[in-house]
């Protein structure tokens, strides 16, 4: 991938909430990208100034990783994500080159008001089974190994990791403002373990061999060997911010609700369904909404943690796509987890797609393509690595090599990958970005999840059923 | 990873072969671990350091939606102690030994992520007896070996433990300090404020005189009579393993910092270098069958490290195989090659090793050779390699006949 002879440059540039910092930034130090703002739809970036250097926008976490791999030369990402791919991979080949001074919050350990721990000696002399909920689970790992933790479990997550704790995790790691504001989320910061700043990263082979100097001059009056994020005073735990929430009750059924762009229809359909809740609207949104059934406990998770959630018995039901129950199934074939039946909205084609240059028309004409090692190892990106991985497996692709990420996978065609296993609503955005989609895997739908030791228990078939047939209702 | 050849497997061989039997003469038993554990195995104090356990492969189990890990098995004492306490914990002595291999991940892709060790372990037993045992038993199988100038040097996890604790660190600091002792920074600890003198001129004397007989322990002794009684007992203890040492001849090297990495050691700990290669090392570890829930039993052990001891074995004139005898055929017809296969398992059955050979090639490596042309009266020809003459013979009678009188 790498051009060394016209020194040609790429330049990983963050989505989402570093978007508008950076932008500045850029244009302060006069490397502006045109069309690098919130309102983007493209991936693809020219500098006016350089003519050989390039920028993609890419999800945070992949920049680390991408830069790690060599297909981008720098980046521009949050330290939080650098951390977590430096404390598994010490010796990758990611080197942070500075600090840019912006940035929010910090990364902290929390424990549930009230979950009855108070301090981080109380985990390493205790012989508890703890579970931390994470999405950094490395950071996660890293922490309770380093507290010599006697036994602990992590549970990655795409999200609302604050969501979990007391009932279904006793710690989360995960990112807050300050530590005020996570006590105002009725939880207890225990330890910070780094402040969120961005930061400028290079791939380590480029900075030792590729003359990446031009562009480092630019940053030079922002480089700086130390972040100056000031740090917060750490928050003492007193009684007072304990009693901040009332403490949780057990319910007899626990059922989980996606946020993100699942929330609106399902809340149409639970509406059709005669299940009035009170926090589950787009006005309102909390993570634990309430219904007016009082034996039923609700949360508000992402959808692609629900099948998990529900096998390991956090949850009892959950209204998730069969997409990502299907990624669920196919790592964990003996899993607990089961559809009931599909509500039938939230509709899209599972699809494999490649980039419109590329000759071939499907499944079987890749594979010949393949075998003629002009694409050998394949590379494939998608956010649903078993779907993908058994897809492949299954249409004899080999050699192939799985790039895993957090959507938007067609950022990475065709330079970063030469194919994506991805869903699409109509296929426009991939015809926007010049790709052609060779296979349609599957479609999926929302649909209502169940774990079925709760089905079989005596204690919570009776108002399973009342539950499921209410919902069951809602289809008509 | 590596790849053992046939060359390779015969030093392996030879190594276990030895070790196997030195632990059985010592009235040791073996015993095998699976190769996967649990990952809450190693993560409490005193089992693997955090540094080591950055190098663990780990990954969810089977039914991974619990979250419960698994891991390669990282280290051979661990395992066996666990297995001490779920299976044995009964049995007031236990002498176990096994061969096995271990795993640990290294970033660079280069070294050898799977290492084997031969480890022995003695459960229960009184003190400083059994560590001199293994100290003697390891020493004996390097000897056995063929293994020529190995030094042994030999240290006390608990007289560390005891300087740590004089110096007075906050429980934060103290844990800070251990890690990196465990890493092998000694000089950490000469760089830490004490508010004592007495403790410093302590760590100073300790860091920098290598002893060479237990009379350098009575040296220390009488030097610091301001020490801590958890000092001394160690000392007392390392006092009394050295003068058995130095009464059964064997020699050592008194040296507290050339040893790291001994989370789970309690007391003494050795190791054996030659060539300037760590080839073994053990210790005693008295807390870690409690640790697995067992019960409250001592114990020590030592492992010797394969792979390092393979490029140092001598290396002896091997012969090719064990074949003794190659049978082979002028043609190969169906009848011959029938025939082919009959008198080697009559050779076989006879106990002499029989190699077939269907190629036509010529093998000087043999003792014998047995060409059968199926042809009457005398289908086959035996040809004695080391004498160089041929003779026709009749039937299988005759050839077992030549073949047992050599």
């Amino acid at each position: 991938m790498k051009d060394y002879q016209d020194g040609y440059i790429k330049l990983a540039l963050p989505k989402g909430r570093f978007i508008s910092p950076t932008a500045s930034l850029l244009a302060e130090i006069d490397l502006g990208f045109e069309g690098y703002s919130d309102k983007t739809k493209q991936y693809r970036l020219r500098s006016a100034r350089f003519p050989s250097l390039s920028a993609k926008i890419l999800q945070e976490k992949d920049i680390s990783i991408q830069v790690a791999v060599g297909n981008y030369d720098l980046g521009i990402c949050g330290s939080d994500w650098i951390e977590e791919f430096l404390v598994k991979y010490p010796a990758g080949a990611l080197v942070k080159i500075s600090s840019l001074n912006y940035g929010e919050g910090s990364i902290h350990v929390v424990a549930s008001a009230g979950a009855g721990i108070a301090n981080l000696s109380e985990l390493s002399a205790g012989r508890n089974d703890y579970r931390i909920v994470s999405e950094y689970p490395n950071l996660a790992e890293a922490f309770a190994l380093n507290l010599r933790m006697r036994r602990f479990r992590i549970f990655p997550v795409w999200g609302a990791a604050e969501a979990y704790p007391p009932e279904n995790a006793d710690l989360a790691v995960l990112w807050g403002k300050s530590g005020a504001y996570i006590a105002t989320q009725g939880l207890i910061p225990l330890k910070r373990l780094l402040p969120v700043t961005a930061f400028l990263i290079a791939n380590r082979e480029s900075l030792e061999s590729k003359d990446l100097s031009r562009i480092l001059m630019c940053f030079s009056s922002k480089l700086t060997a130390e972040p100056q994020t000031s740090i917060e005073s750490e928050l003492d735990i007193s009684e007072e911010l304990k009693g901040t929430r009332p403490l949780w009750q057990a319910k007899e059924i626990n059922l989980a609700l996606p946020d993100g762009h699942q929330q609106a229809p399902t809340s149409q359909f639970l509406k059709q369904a005669g299940l009035a809740l009170q926090g589950y609207s787009e006005e309102v949104v909390s993570r634990r909404p309430s219904a007016d059934l009082d034996w039923l406990g609700i949360k508000v998770i992402r959808p692609q943690d629900m099948p998990l959630q529900v096998a390991n018995g956090n949850f009892d039901l959950a209204i998730t796509g069969e997409d990502w129950l299907l990624e669920h199934l196919y790592c964990f074939p003996s899993s607990p987890v089961k559809k009931l039946f599909a509500l039938g909205f939230g509709t899209v084609k599972i699809v494999a797609a490649v980039s419109q240059e590329m000759p071939v028309n499907n499944i079987d004409e890749l594979r010949s393509l393949v075998q003629s090692s002009k694409f050998a190892p394949l590379k494939v990106a998608s956010e649903y690595i078993n779907i993908a991985d058994k897809y492949l497996r299954d249409n004899h692709i080999n050699p192939y090599k799985l790039i895993p990420t957090w959507g938007a996978s067609e950022a990475f065609l065709p330079e970063d990958a030469d194919m994506l296993i991805d869903n699409v609503q109509t296929g426009k955005t991939l015809k926007q970005h010049k790709l052609k989609i060779i296979d349609v895997l599957f479609r999926s739908s929302a649909c209502l999840i169940a774990n079925k030791d709760s089905l079989a228990s005596f204690d919570k078939k009776g108002k399973m059923e009342l539950l499921t047939q209410k919902l069951r209702a809602g289809l008509k | 990873m590596q790849d053992l050849l046939p060359e390779g497997m015969l030093r392996f061989r030879r190594i276990e072969d030895i070790f196997r039997t030195c632990c059985r003469n010592w009235g040791y038993q073996e015993v095998r671990t699976p190769t996967l554990e649990y990952l809450y195995l190693f993560t409490a104090t005193g089992t693997l350091t955090p540094s080591m356990l950055s190098k663990v492969y780990s990954f969810l189990d089977w039914d991974g939606w619990s979250g419960e890990r698994v891991v390669l098995r990282p280290d051979g004492t661990i395992p066996v102690a666990r297995l001490y306490a779920d299976n044995l914990s009964g049995q007031e002595l236990a002498r176990l030994f096994y061969v096995t291999n271990i795993f640990a991940f290294e970033g660079t892709g280069k070294e050898n992520r799977e290492r084997w060790q031969c480890g022995a372990e003695f459960f229960g037993g009184a003190k400083f007896a059994p560590d001199v045992e293994i100290i003697l038993l390891a020493e004996e199988v390097i000897r056995r070996l063929g293994i020529s100038n190995v030094g042994l040097q030999l240290s006390h996890a608990g007289l560390v433990k005891a300087l740590l604790k004089e110096l007075k660190l906050s429980p934060g600091e103290e844990a800070k300090m251990t890690n990196r002792i465990l890493e092998g920074n000694w000089q950490a600890l000469t760089k830490a404020k004490s508010t004592n003198p007495e403790i410093e001129r302590l760590i100073a004397a300790l860091l920098g005189l290598k002893g060479k007989s237990s009379s350098f322990l009575h040296n220390v002794k009488a030097s610091f009579p301001k020490a801590s009684q958890d000092f001394k007992s160690s000392l007392e203890d390392l006092i009394n393993v050295t003068t058995l040492l130095d009464k059964l001849g064997c020699s050592y090297k008194i040296d507290i910092a050339e040893i790291h990495g001994f989370e789970y050691y309690t007391g003494i700990c050795f190791q054996f270098l030659a060539a300037g290669e760590k080839i073994g090392g053990g210790g005693r570890y008295d807390n870690l069958v409690p640790l697995m829930n067992g019960e409250d039993i001592p114990a020590c052990g030592f492992a010797l490290y394969v792979d390092p001891i393979m490029k140092l074995l001598p290396l002896e004139k091997e012969k090719k195989g064990e074949s003794e005898i190659l049978v082979k055929g002028k043609e190969l017809t169906p009848e011959i090659v029938e025939t082919c296969f009959t008198v080697a398992e009559s050779l076989r059955d006879a106990g002499h090793p029989a190699e077939l050979d269907f190629t036509g090639r010529e093998e000087s490596n043999y003792r014998w050779v047995v060409l059968v042309s199926g042809k009457e009266p005398s289908p086959f020809v035996l040809t004695d390699c080391i004498q160089r003459r041929r003779r026709d013979a009749a039937s299988m009678a005759e050839i077992l006949k030549v073949v047992s009188e050599g």
